[in-house]
């Protein structure tokens, strides 16, 4: 597929899908179930509007999704009594499948939501959205709710309703363009149609996700966008334009170690898919630079992308499921 | 109060319970309001927001007018009488401001969320807070975001309203964000206008030993506060706003002063603002500045009268709910409708903080409290406990 043809195909806008009333009947036609998961640390600044917004607009109002899941991997702040206050489920991703042990990263949360959260589709959202409205639901589960053949809905930010005719660049962060988008064009070329791989809001159908393994780090999007692209092609994806997203800056020492992370993930799936033959292991330590007046110093960051295996695989939840042992 | 109030007066607390439920819709209203700016003149956006909220409820002839009000009638059993429900929709804020809002499960915070993102989101849930209690009105209720209330928009959005409506309103009631106990049922009189200084491009600076805009209108400042103010009828003048100056080192060429008289006399609010006037006219004379007085905007004082029954009943209910009541004459929308000799009362809704700070905040615990209070006003309204006989 050419993919100037796939993006037209497959990109929208979430205006598209603005018509709840609509998207509610055909929810109901279609007997789905959407579950809402927030993966936190250390949110209590803006958890609460998340819940709120997402609980009156898209459960009450409109009744969109069955379940909001604020899944928190040990915060020191109040993060999980403020969204528990404003009535979201939520859980300590260590107690959760406790028999699989507890990892550290956002992706352990997005994998043992699989396990607790009980909708077909399951929409992650991150919680430091400042800008946050319900479009960022809508517009991510409309493709999934009016496209059986689409399980994978990615979000990216724009603003096309106000362009002018002319060109403007359009794109991911610093991360993607730097590092993702050039690895995807040598390796991948048809993922580089995903105009922000690194977003970390996006639906997906459960059949989908208890299929493919879980980065805990920073390479779950990236593993993601390859394992369901080998598993199933372009025709799989689409991608949602929600407008603008405020949120917090990062740091380029901290964006550093994100890429690690994303190469290691990399790396990975290369040798897996016989792209590339190495053997032996990666190192998992990144080495960054800081100075003391004229003396400057190495700073050791151990990063292991750890990795969940697909969820099908793991005995509890088949049996969670009524799925024969394997 | 006539005694047909009793029954509202005991239904308080119980509505005060069953709205705990409604809290969150009020909320992410308020949140997605406040977050759509809004400054004087520039309220479109959050009209069609309300709008949009008023149509989903499924009113009856929403619309947005030619001034940019947001309008929806909520139609009562019988239809014979109609009630306005207003609030403001603009802020004082730029729209350049960052107007996101931080909730906390005790507070929600946010430029412009008391006001007036809270009365906002309380008209565009009004429905479903009147459908939680079970109250259904035989009066239709019209609910109106208006526009160009603050500054220079001088309340033009609700006057076009009440040129326009072509039924009579009963009564009507503002909705304000804060403070929860604010009875608001008259008007004082009030002049809000700026100076504005100019020195002329031809000016010779060496020639006259000028100071410059800061240092004269330092002076022509001085001169206002010398003005002596009448103990009875209260009056007060506001200094509410300077501009001046560019840098450290450049003498500077204009400057303006915003200002606000306030006198339960309009003959005292005009004869002060002759005063300032003067005092402008002087000043040109004695520096060769060009100093001007513009008039910006005016109210004139009145109101209905504190024993009135709409007001008697206003300070029973927050009374019943454990709220002091204070009573604070205003310069806003109810001031429009007293010029059309509608009776109206503006309340305030929740507690809060910082006022006109980008840090303003609201208190989530009261609201609860502040619904019931417009519950049981519509009721005591449409149940005609609230009229004199």
């Amino acid at each position: 597929m050419k993919i100037n043809d796939w993006i037209r195909e497959n990109t929208y806008h979430h205006s598209a899908f603005a018509d709840l009333k609509t998207l509610v009947e055909q929810k109901k036609t279609s007997g789905l179930t959407i579950s809402l998961c927030i993966p936190t640390l250390n949110e209590e600044k803006t958890i609460g509007k998340e819940v709120v917004i997402f609980k009156s607009e898209m459960m009450k109002r409109y009744p969109i999704l069955d379940e909001i899941a604020v899944v928190d991997s040990g915060s020191a702040d109040r993060t999980l009594e403020v969204a528990s206050s404003f009535g979201a489920d939520t859980y300590l991703s260590a107690e959760i499948l406790p028999g699989e042990g507890s990892k550290t990263g956002k992706g352990e949360n997005l994998w043992k939501a699989i396990y607790q959260l009980k909708g077909d589709i399951i929409v992650y959202i991150d919680a430091d959205i400042k800008n946050i409205h319900p479009r960022f639901v809508y517009g991510l589960i409309g493709p999934l709710i009016f496209r059986p053949e689409v399980s994978y809905v990615k979000a990216f930010y724009d603003r096309p309703l106000t362009f002018s005719d002319s060109i403007r660049p359009s794109g991911g962060g610093r991360v993607t363009e730097i590092l993702t988008r050039p690895l995807f064009s040598v390796f991948f070329p048809e993922l580089t149609a995903i105009i922000q791989p690194l977003s970390g809001e996006y639906a997906v159908r459960r059949s989908v996700l208890e299929t493919i393994s879980f980065p805990v780090g920073y390479g779950v999007e990236t593993s993601h966008l390859i394992d369901v692209y080998q598993k199933h092609g372009m025709k799989t994806f689409a991608q949602t334009d929600l407008d603008q997203r405020v949120h917090r800056n990062q740091e380029t020492r901290d964006l550093g170690k994100m890429s690690f992370g994303i190469i290691q993930t990399f790396l990975r799936r290369l040798r897996r898919h016989g792209i590339i033959n190495s053997e032996g292991d990666y190192p998992t330590v990144l080495r960054q630079f800081q100075a003391h007046d004229d003396l400057y110093e190495t700073i050791e960051w151990n990063i292991p992308e750890y990795e969940r295996p697909p969820m099908i695989t793991i005995p509890e939840y088949r049996k969670a499921r009524n799925l024969s042992p394997n | 109060m006539s005694s047909q109030c009793g029954p509202i007066l005991d239904s308080l607390n119980e509505y005060v319970r069953q709205l705990e439920g409604i809290r969150e819709a009020v909320f992410s209203t308020m949140v997605m309001v406040n977050e759509i700016p809004a400054p004087t003149f520039k309220e479109l956006n959050r009209a069609k927001f309300l709008v949009d909220r008023f149509s989903e409820l499924e009113m009856l002839n929403t619309s947005i007018d030619e001034k940019g009000n947001a309008i929806g009638i909520l139609p009562g059993r019988t239809g014979d009488n109609d009630i306005l429900v207003t609030a403001h929709l603009d802020s004082v804020f730029d729209n350049t401001i960052d107007h996101t809002v931080t909730l906390k499960p005790n507070v929600a915070i946010g430029p412009g969320i008391g006001d007036n993102s809270l009365g906002v989101a309380v008209l565009g849930t009004l429905p479903l807070i009147l459908r939680r209690i079970g109250l259904e009105l035989d009066s239709n209720l019209v609910l109106l975001g208006s526009t160009r209330s603050l500054g220079k928009g001088n309340l033009e959005g609700i006057r076009f309203v009440l040129n326009n409506y072509k039924r009579p309103l009963i009564s009507a009631l503002c909705l304000e964000g804060i403070k929860i106990g604010r009875l608001s049922f008259s008007s004082i009189g009030m002049l809000r206008g700026e100076l504005t200084y100019k020195i002329p491009e031809l000016y010779d600076w060496t020639k006259f030993n000028s100071v410059g805009a800061i240092v004269d209108m330092n002076d022509m400042i001085n001169r206002i506060l010398e003005i002596p103010l009448p103990r009875k009828p209260k009056s007060t003048i506001v200094l509410g706003q300077m501009e001046a100056g560019t840098s450290y080192n450049t003498l500077p060429t204009k400057a303006r002063l915003r200002f606000e008289i306030r006198s339960e006399s309009d003959e005292i609010v005009s004869s002060l603002a002759s005063r300032i006037n003067y005092l402008a006219e002087e000043m040109t004379s004695k520096t060769g500045a060009l100093v001007k007085f513009n008039k910006i905007a005016l109210r004139k004082s009145g109101g209905t009268e504190f024993s009135h029954p709409l007001n008697n009943i206003g300070r029973n209910i927050l009374n019943q709910l454990g709220i002091s009541p204070r009573i604070t004459p205003s310069t806003s929308e109810v001031t429009a409708l007293i010029d059309k000799g509608i009776p109206a009362l503006t309340i305030g809704l929740t507690d809060g903080e910082n006022g006109g700070d980008l840090e303003e905040s609201v208190f989530i615990e009261p609201i609860s409290k502040g619904l019931a209070q417009l519950a049981g006003l519509l009721r005591a309204i449409d149940e005609e406990c609230s009229k004199e006989h």
